[in-house]
């Protein structure tokens, strides 16, 4: 298992890398060679209607290859979190799910207003959300902190008026290993 | 204890879930905010709640939430009844607040979704 990955840190230290200007959407040469399968999801800002849909897709694909179940719950979750950032806060965008030999690659990219204060967003319990938002059971300011918790490495690259990236890394664990 | 056994707690109308009446659950969640549910141990629970979106048939989708309990005789629109159904998650139409729902299940021995009373 690799320990460290350019531009990625553990969780628990400081969990932003923001070295990468925003934008950048296609992986480095690191995640390249190594992808076995990679599929992508077209997300629409504001569409409430299907907001969650891709998440769920990518939880069928991960349950149809035999994964192990609370791996898929923790990738389902960061999905569908992300996948709700950007349709209340974000701009047109792209969510994909990478499957390599020892890891998942959850990646979440749109062209939305960015993010300006990326340490304040990852607090839990700080959120712009409005009314329509929270009416719709979301705006806890949970949802950051939350794909946090439940992912191996996260990235997150934005900036004011210049879209968002999210990337998450889950390992898989060895046969027999639970977490 | 056994979701046909929650039914009748809260003398509810099961909107769909026919098959799952025998399911066992320990755990009971309520809340209107979907990341809080996101964010518990919520796998397998009841989680009560006001809201009758399609998001919240999502949230039971990704976090494996056992059933849905809406309160206040709430009853969702008929596409969030079909996602439901077709997602096999049982759907419960309580006629009691959220509070007088919540009581009634706690003095059943249910716990809250971090497994305390
Ligand atoms: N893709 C994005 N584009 C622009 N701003 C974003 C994006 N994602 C998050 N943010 C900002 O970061 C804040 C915190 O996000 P987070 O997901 O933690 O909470 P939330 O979405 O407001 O509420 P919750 O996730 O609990 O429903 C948001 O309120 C928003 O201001
Ligand atoms: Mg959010």
């Amino acid at each position: 298992m690799l320990a460290t990955l350019p531009g990625l840190t553990e969780n628990d230290n400081l969990p932003l890398i923001n070295a990468r200007p925003a934008r950048i959407t296609a992986p480095s040469e690191n995640f390249k060679h190594m992808s076995q399968l990679k599929k992508s999801f077209h997300i629409k800002s504001r569409d409430f209607i299907r907001a969650g849909e891709a998440s769920i897709n990518i939880q069928n694909l991960l349950k149809s290859m035999d994964f192990d179940p609370s791996l898929i719950r923790r990738v389902a979750i960061c999905g569908y979190e992300s996948e709700m950032n950007v349709v209340m806060h974000g701009g047109d965008g792209t969510l994909s799910i990478e499957v390599d030999s020892d890891r998942l690659i959850l990646e979440i990219t749109d062209d939305g207003p960015g993010i300006e204060d990326i340490d304040l967003a990852m607090q839990a319990g700080y959120s712009t959300a409005n009314d329509d938002h929270r009416e719709m059971g979301f705006g806890a300011g949970m949802g950051l902190p939350n794909m946090k918790k439940n992912s191996d490495r996260i990235q997150v690259d934005s900036k004011k008026d210049d879209g968002t990236l999210v990337r998450m890394i889950f390992f898989i664990p060895e046969k027999g290993e639970t977490d | 204890m056994k979701l046909s056994e929650i039914v009748d707690a809260l003398d509810a109308t099961l909107l769909i879930g026919e098959d799952k009446l025998d399911k066992s659950i320990t755990r009971c969640g309520a809340s209107d905010l979907m990341s809080d549910v996101l964010a518990a141990v919520s796998e397998d629970c009841v989680l009560l709640t006001g809201l009758t979106t399609v998001q919240v048939i999502r949230t039971a989708i990704v976090a494996g939430v056992g059933a849905v309990v809406f309160v206040r005789k709430k009853k969702p629109p008929q596409e969030v009844i079909d996602m439901a159904k077709d997602q096999g998650i049982p759907l419960i139409s309580s006629p009691y607040s959220m509070f007088v729902s919540c009581g009634r299940l706690h003095a059943c021995n249910l716990t809250g979704l971090d497994g305390k009373r």
